[in-house]
C-alpha cells in the first residue's frame, strides 16, 4: 500500500475567508471547512456528483487578469486584485476548488435562488410531516426552515403519486415525497453494485422505480433509506415505529463480521428501534449491511436466557458461582475453556485469566462465511483478533473442536466452560456433552445451555460497553445502549467471580480497572485505556500475527495482508 | 419610614362593656342564619364551565368519524410532565382511512402526571387533541388514572373540522390529479 | 297512674335503672347538640351543613329525605365513627391517667343531672312533685360541687398527655374554671337569699327555686328571677360560658395557639367522651340557668305549669303533666343551647389575659356588689 503523498493544496476564498484545501475538493466541502453551510440534497460526499437538485448554488468569481498581458487587474477601490464574478450562480457540488477561486454564499441572489429551489421542491411535496418517519432528520424540513420563503404561493392541486411502493423486502417508497435527488440510484450502482433503481417518465411525472422484474433486495438496500434526504425511502422495519427525536443514540459496532462497521444504536427507554451506520472513513465510510441492522432483535428474543440455573433449578449468581467453583474443584486439571470471538477484548482477557487460574486449555470457535467484498467479511466473529491480541489463543481457531472432542472421549476433559459458544454446533455430540459438566455463559438458549450444569445469562453487545479488534487490527469501542433484562449479569462480573472462586486474583469487573490490568500486562495495548480510545478506533501493530492465515478477503478499506495473498 | 401617629377615639363605657358589639354580632350571624345558602351542592349542581377552560385532554373524531390523531407524537414530545405515551401504528390498506397511513395504536395520558397546560392541544398539527370541559378524574388505582385511547375518544367525541385536509387528499388521489 | 311501685323496688335495682336513664337521656341529647352545632354553624356561614348521610336500608321510607337534609343520620355516622375508629394511645403518655381522664370527665357531667328537676306533676297526694332523680335539699350546691370536679379531668388529661400543648391547655383550664366559679356562686346567692325567707327552713333545692317563680297572675312571686335579678343572671350566664369552656372562653382548647388544648393527644372514643361531657355540661348548665332565672317548667311568667295543666285537663294525669313540664323545660333549655351556639359562631375567642382580667377584675367585683345590693334590698323587703 502506497503511503498517500501530501496533497497539493489550493487556496480559495469563501465568503471572504481564505482557506487552503486539497486539490479536487469541491466547493461544498471547502465551505464546510471554513464553517459555511452550503445547503444541498443530491450531493453526498461518498457518491458521485450529479448536480441535479440545484440547492447548492453559489456565486463564483476568479481574480481578473488582463487578457493580453496576463497581468493582474487591480481594483483601485480596495487595492486588491479585482474579482470577475460570474453573473449566474453555479452549483457548489460540481465546482472543484481552483487557485484563487472566490465564492459568495450569502448574497441576495443566492438567497433568491435557494428560495426558488425550495419553492419548486415543496410545490408537489405532500407536507405530511406529522406522519412522515423522516420528520426530525429531514433535509427538506431543515432547509425549508433555514432557506425557504416561509409561505406557499401554490394554490393548484398537488401531484398524486403512489404512496406505498415496496421497492424491496426492507424498503418502502413514498413517491410523493421524493425530490428526485438520485442519491439512492447512485448508491445502488456505485457502492452496492446492484444497479436496480432508476427514474422513469419526465417532468413532474418522474418516478423512482426498480428495473422491471427486479427488487431493491441487496444486503445494502437500507443505506438508501439513510441517505434519502427526505422521507421518500423508508425502512419497512422502522416505518411508523417511533419518532427519531425520542431516540437516544449510542455508538456501537456491528458484530456480524470482522469488518466491525461503526454503528449508531437508536433506543428509547431500554428498547432499541433501529441501527444505522456511523461514519468511519477508515472502516465503513457511511454504510453498513442490512443484516447488521437486524441484530438488535436478539435483545428481546423469546429464547433469551434470563434465569440463572444450577442443575435445572433457578439459582442466584453467588450460588451458581459457588456451584461452578465446586465443579472446577472436582475436575481440577481436566477443564477446558471455550472462549468466544464474539466477546469483547476485556472479556477475552478475563477469560484468559480464568483459564490460567483453572490451568485449562483454551480454544475458540471460528465462524466462516462468504465475504461480500463490501462490508461483510468471511470471518463472522467480530473479535477473533482480540483473542490473539489478549493472548487467549495463539493460533487461528477452527470451526470444529475436534481436539476437545477427542479429549472428552479419552476422559481427559471432564468440565468445559463455554462462553456463549454452542458446543454442538462446534462438532461435539450430545453423548460427549452428557459426559462432561458444562458451565455456560451466554445470552440465548441453545443445545449447550440446555445441557449445562450451570447456566449464567450474560449481556448482548447492546447492553454492555467494550472493545473489538476488527480485521484491520483496529481496536474500536462500543457503548451500552440499553439496560439488560433482569436476571442477566455482565460477562465481566461473572468471569471475575468465577476466577475469584478458583482463587485467582483478577481486577474488579469494571472497564477502567480491567483496562488498567490489560495495559499493564499486554504490551500491544499498553498505551490504551477505554476512555482515551477515539471513536474511530485505533490501529494496532499487527506484525506479530502477520503470518497467520486469516480467512478474510478484500472488503471496503481492507486488503488482506501479503501473507494471505501468498497463501492463495 | 415616616411614623404617622393615629389618634384612637377613647371607647365609651358602653363600648367597653363589649355588650353592644356582641349584640351587633349576634344580629349579623342571625341574619346569615336565615339567608340563602351559598354552597353549590356539587354532584347534583355543576358549575358552568367558562369558554377556553382547560379540562382533561381528549382525542376527537372529525365529523366523518375518522380519528384525527395520526400519532405524530409531537404532544408526547412537548408534554412537560411526560404524561403522554403513544404507540404509533400503521393503518391497514383496507381501512377507510388508509390514505392517512398512520394512527395511534395506543394512546395513553397519565392524568396523575398531566398538569393541564394545554401544550398538547397547542402543538397538535392535526387538531386532534383538545382540553375539553371534563374536570373531574376519579379512580381507585393508579392504573385508573391512565386514560387509554378508547377512554380518550369517549371523552373527546366529535369536534368540527374546518379543513378536512385528509379528505381533500383522498379526493385528489381518487379523482383529481393522478399521473 | 301511680309510680309508687317503682319506689318499692330495692335500691340495687333502682340505681342502675336511674343511671341508665341518665345515660340514655344525656347521650342522645349531647349527640343532638353536636349535630345542632354543626347545622347551626353551617347556616350561620351560609352553608347547608351535613345533609348527605343516610343508611341505605331506610332511604326508601318517605320523609327520610327531609331528615337526611337535616343531617339527622350524621349523628349515627359520627357515633359509629367514634366507636369503631382506631383509638391509639401515644407512647409517651401516662397510660393510666390518660385513660382515666375522659372517664372522670363523664362522671360529673352525668352526675349533676341527677339533682336537676326536669318538670313537675301533681302526685296522688295532690302535691306538686318534681320530676327528678334525686330530690335533695342541697340541690344547687350539689351541682356546683360535682360539676367543678370536671376540671380534674382536664388537668389529668393535660398532665397525662405528657406534651406541651395539652399541658398548657389544662393549666389554663384549671385557672379559668376556678376563677369563674367564684363569680358564678356569688351570682346565685341573691336568688337563695330571696327564697329562704325568714322563718322558712333553709333550702338550696332547685325545685323550691322554681316554686318561688310559679305565682299565678300579677303577683310578686310570679316574676321570674331573670327579671328581678338581671345582673345576677348576666354574671351567671358569663360564668356559665366560662365554666363550660364555650366560646369565647374556650381557653383549654384554643386551636389557634394550642393545637387542640388538653385533648390534643386524644382521638376516637376517648376524645368523644370529652366531647359528650362538654355538651352534658352545657345541657345541665342551661337547665340550671333556666331553673334559676327563667322559671323552670313554667310556660310564662304568671302562668305556672299547674295552671296550664289544669286548663288542659292534664292535672289529674301525672304522666302527661310531667311530660308537658319536661317538654316546656327542655324547650327552654334547647333555646338556651341555641344561644350558646349562636354566641360561639359569632364571637372570637378572648385572649387568655383578657379571660383572667374579666374574671377577676370585672366579674368578681360586680358579683360582690350585686350580692351586697340584693342582700340589703332583700333584707329591706322581707323585713
Amino acid at each position: 500500500m502506497i503511503a498517500p503523498t501530501k496533497p497539493d493544496l489550493v487556496t480559495v476564498n469563501i465568503d471572504g475567508k481564505e482557506i487552503a484545501v486539497p486539490k479536487g475538493t469541491n466547493v461544498i466541502e471547502a465551505a464546510r471547512l471554513v464553517g459555511v453551510d452550503v445547503p444541498h440534497y443530491c450531493y453526498h460526499p461518498k457518491l458521485t456528483v450529479v448536480g441535479n437538485c440545484r440547492m447548492c448554488l453559489v456565486e463564483m468569481g476568479m481574480p481578473a487578469v488582463d487578457p493580453a498581458t496576463k497581468a493582474p487587474v487591480m481594483d483601485p477601490a480596495t487595492g486588491k486584485q479585482k474579482i470577475n464574478w460570474i453573473p449566474r450562480p453555479q452549483i457548489g457540488c460540481g465546482t472543484t476548488a481552483s487557485p484563487g477561486l472566490h465564492i459568495r454564499t450569502q448574497t441576495p441572489q443566492i438567497k433568491d435562488c435557494r428560495e426558488g429551489v425550495m419553492e419548486f421542491l415543496l410545490i408537489n411535496h405532500p407536507l405530511d410531516c406529522p406522519i412522515c418517519d423522516q420528520a426530525g432528520e429531514c433535509k427538506l424540513q431543515e432547509q425549508a426552515t433555514g432557506y425557504g420563503r416561509g409561505y406557499s404561493r401554490f394554490i393548484e392541486q398537488k401531484n398524486v403519486k403512489p404512496k406505498r411502493t415496496q421497492l424491496g423486502p426492507r424498503v418502502t417508497l413514498d413517491d410523493e415525497r421524493c425530490i428526485l435527488c438520485s442519491r439512492c440510484i447512485r448508491f445502488s450502482k456505485e457502492v452496492a453494485k446492484d444497479d436496480v433503481l432508476g427514474f422513469i417518465d419526465r417532468g413532474s411525472h418522474s418516478t423512482l422505480t426498480c428495473y422491471p422484474g427486479k427488487q431493491l433486495a441487496n444486503n445494502y438496500s437500507l443505506n438508501t433509506v439513510d441517505i434519502c434526504p427526505v422521507g421518500a425511502l423508508t425502512s419497512t422495519d422502522f416505518r411508523f415505529k417511533m419518532r427519531v427525536w425520542f431516540l437516544k443514540q449510542t455508538n456501537s459496532i456491528d458484530t456480524e463480521s470482522s469488518v466491525g462497521a461503526n454503528t449508531v444504536v437508536w433506543s428509547r427507554e431500554g428498547q432499541i428501534y433501529r441501527i444505522t451506520p456511523r461514519q468511519n472513513d477508515e472502516v465503513n465510510d457511511t454504510w453498513m449491511a442490512d443484516s447488521g441492522r437486524e441484530l438488535y432483535k436478539q435483545v428481546r428474543a423469546a429464547d433469551r436466557l434470563t434465569v440463572i440455573k444450577v442443575g435445572n433449578l433457578d439459582s442466584t449468581l453467588d450460588m451458581a458461582v459457588k456451584a461452578a467453583g465446586e465443579i472446577f474443584k472436582a475436575s481440577a486439571g481436566a477443564i477446558a475453556v471455550v472462549g468466544s470471538g464474539r466477546n469483547s477484548v476485556e472479556e477475552q482477557f478475563l477469560t484468559k485469566k480464568l483459564a490460567e487460574a483453572l490451568k485449562a486449555s483454551t480454544q475458540l470457535v471460528s465462524r466462516a462465511g462468504t465475504g461480500d467484498k463490501i462490508l461483510v467479511s468471511a470471518d463472522r466473529n467480530p473479535n477473533t483478533r482480540g483473542a490473539l491480541v489478549t493472548g487467549l489463543i495463539s493460533a487461528l481457531p477452527t470451526q470444529q473442536l475436534t481436539g476437545l472432542a477427542a479429549a472428552i472421549d479419552a476422559g481427559q476433559i471432564k468440565t468445559v466452560v463455554s462462553i456463549g459458544e454452542d458446543l454442538t454446533a462446534a462438532g461435539l455430540t450430545a453423548a460427549q456433552l452428557a459426559k462432561i459438566s458444562i458451565v455456560y455463559l451466554g445470552t440465548h438458549v441453545n443445545a449447550t445451555s440446555t445441557a449445562a450444569k450451570v447456566v449464567l445469562p450474560t449481556y448482548t453487545v447492546f447492553e454492555k460497553s467494550g472493545t473489538f479488534v476488527n480485521q484491520q487490527f483496529r481496536i474500536q469501542k462500543f457503548a451500552k445502549a440499553v439496560p439488560a433484562p433482569a436476571g442477566a449479569t455482565d460477562d465481566l462480573v461473572i468471569l471475575a467471580k468465577l476466577a475469584t472462586a478458583t482463587g485467582a486474583t483478577v481486577p474488579t469487573a469494571d472497564l477502567a480497572a480491567v483496562w488498567k490490568t490489560i495495559a499493564a500486562e499486554i504490551p500491544a495495548l499498553g498505551t490504551i485505556s477505554f476512555n482515551n480510545l477515539p471513536d474511530t478506533g485505533l490501529l494496532l501493530d499487527q506484525t506479530p500475527w502477520a503470518t497467520l492465515p486469516f480467512v478474510e478477503g478484500e472488503t471496503l478499506h481492507f486488503k488482506p495482508a501479503a501473507s494471505a495473498e501468498t497463501r492463495s | 419610614m415616616a411614623v404617622i401617629p393615629v389618634s384612637r377615639q377613647p371607647l365609651t363605657l358602653l363600648e367597653r362593656t363589649y355588650l353592644p358589639q356582641i349584640a351587633g354580632g349576634l344580629k349579623t350571624t342571625l341574619k346569615h342564619f336565615f339567608s340563602p345558602k351559598d354552597t353549590m351542592e356539587y354532584p347534583e349542581e355543576r358549575p358552568a364551565i367558562p369558554a377556553g377552560y382547560r379540562g382533561v385532554p381528549t382525542l376527537v373524531f372529525d365529523p366523518h368519524g375518522r380519528e384525527k390523531c395520526v400519532s405524530c407524537q409531537l404532544c408526547e414530545f412537548v408534554c412537560p410532565p411526560k404524561a403522554i405515551r403513544i404507540t404509533p401504528g400503521a393503518i391497514t390498506p383496507d381501512d377507510p382511512a388508509a390514505h392517512v397511513e398512520k394512527r395511534p395504536q395506543e394512546f395513553e395520558i397519565d392524568m396523575l402526571r398531566c398538569i393541564y397546560c394545554g401544550l398538547c392541544q397547542e402543538v397538535c398539527p392535526e387538531e386532534a387533541i383538545f382540553l375539553q370541559t371534563q374536570y373531574s378524574t376519579t379512580g381507585h388505582t393508579r392504573a385508573d388514572f391512565v386514560n387509554n385511547k378508547q377512554k380518550l375518544y369517549e371523552l373527546g367525541g366529535t369536534l368540527p373540522d374546518a379543513h378536512f385536509k385528509w379528505d381533500k387528499k383522498k379526493a385528489a388521489e381518487e379523482g383529481g390529479n393522478a399521473h | 297512674m301511680d309510680f309508687s311501685f317503682y319506689f318499692n323496688f330495692p335500691l340495687w335495682v333502682r340505681l342502675p335503672l336511674q343511671g341508665l336513664a341518665v345515660i340514655l337521656v344525656l347521650f342522645p341529647l349531647a349527640a343532638a347538640c353536636s349535630m345542632a352545632e354543626r347545622k347551626i354553624s353551617a347556616w350561620m356561614q351560609n352553608r347547608p351543613g351535613p345533609n348527605r348521610t343516610i343508611a341505605p336500608i331506610i332511604a326508601w321510607i318517605p320523609g327520610m329525605g327531609i331528615l337526611q337534609r337535616l343531617g339527622i343520620f350524621q349523628l349515627a355516622a359520627d357515633g359509629g365513627k367514634f366507636t369503631f375508629k382506631e383509638d391509639p394511645v401515644p407512647g409517651h403518655v401516662n397510660k393510666f391517667y390518660f385513660i382515666l381522664a375522659p372517664i372522670i370527665a363523664m362522671i360529673p357531667a352525668l352526675t349533676t343531672v341527677a339533682v336537676v328537676p326536669f318538670g313537675a306533676y301533681i302526685s296522688s297526694a295532690g302535691q306538686l312533685t318534681p320530676v327528678i332523680l334525686a330530690d335533695v335539699d342541697v340541690g344547687l350546691l350539689a351541682v356546683f360541687a360535682v360539676s367543678s370536679l370536671g376540671v380534674y379531668s382536664v388537668i389529668l388529661a393535660g398532665w397525662a398527655s405528657n406534651s406541651k400543648y395539652p399541658f398548657l391547655g389544662s393549666v389554663r383550664a384549671s385557672a379559668q374554671l376556678i376563677s369563674y366559679e367564684l363569680s358564678m356562686t356569688l351570682s346565685v346567692l341573691p336568688v337563695f337569699l330571696w327564697i329562704n325567707t325568714p322563718g322558712s327552713h333553709g333550702t338550696l333545692n332547685l325545685f323550691d327555686v322554681v316554686a318561688m317563680q310559679s305565682g299565678v297572675g300579677l303577683r310578686w312571686d310570679s316574676v321570674w328571677f331573670g327579671f328581678t335579678m338581671p345582673v345576677s343572671a348576666f354574671i351567671f350566664l358569663v360564668a356559665l360560658f366560662a365554666e363550660t369552656n364555650r366560646q369565647p372562653f374556650d381557653m383549654p382548647e384554643s386551636e389557634a395557639d394550642l393545637v387542640g388544648g388538653f385533648h390534643t393527644e386524644y382521638g376516637a372514643f376517648k376524645w368523644s367522651l370529652f366531647f359528650v361531657a362538654e355538651y352534658c355540661h352545657m345541657i345541665v348548665g342551661s337547665g340550671v340557668f333556666v331553673l334559676l332565672f327563667l322559671g323552670g317548667w313554667n310556660p310564662l311568667p304568671g302562668l305556672p305549669l299547674h295552671l296550664l295543666a289544669g286548663w288542659l285537663h292534664l292535672a289529674g294525669t301525672p304522666l302527661l303533666m310531667g311530660a308537658l313540664g319536661i317538654a316546656i323545660f327542655l324547650g327552654k333549655v334547647a333555646a338556651f343551647i341555641f344561644f350558646f351556639m349562636w354566641v360561639r359562631w359569632t364571637l372570637p375567642r378572648f385572649r387568655y389575659d383578657q379571660v383572667m382580667n374579666i374574671g377577676w377584675k370585672k366579674l368578681l367585683p360586680l358579683a360582690i356588689a350585686n350580692l351586697i345590693f340584693y342582700a340589703l334590698a332583700i333584707a329591706l323587703i322581707q323585713k
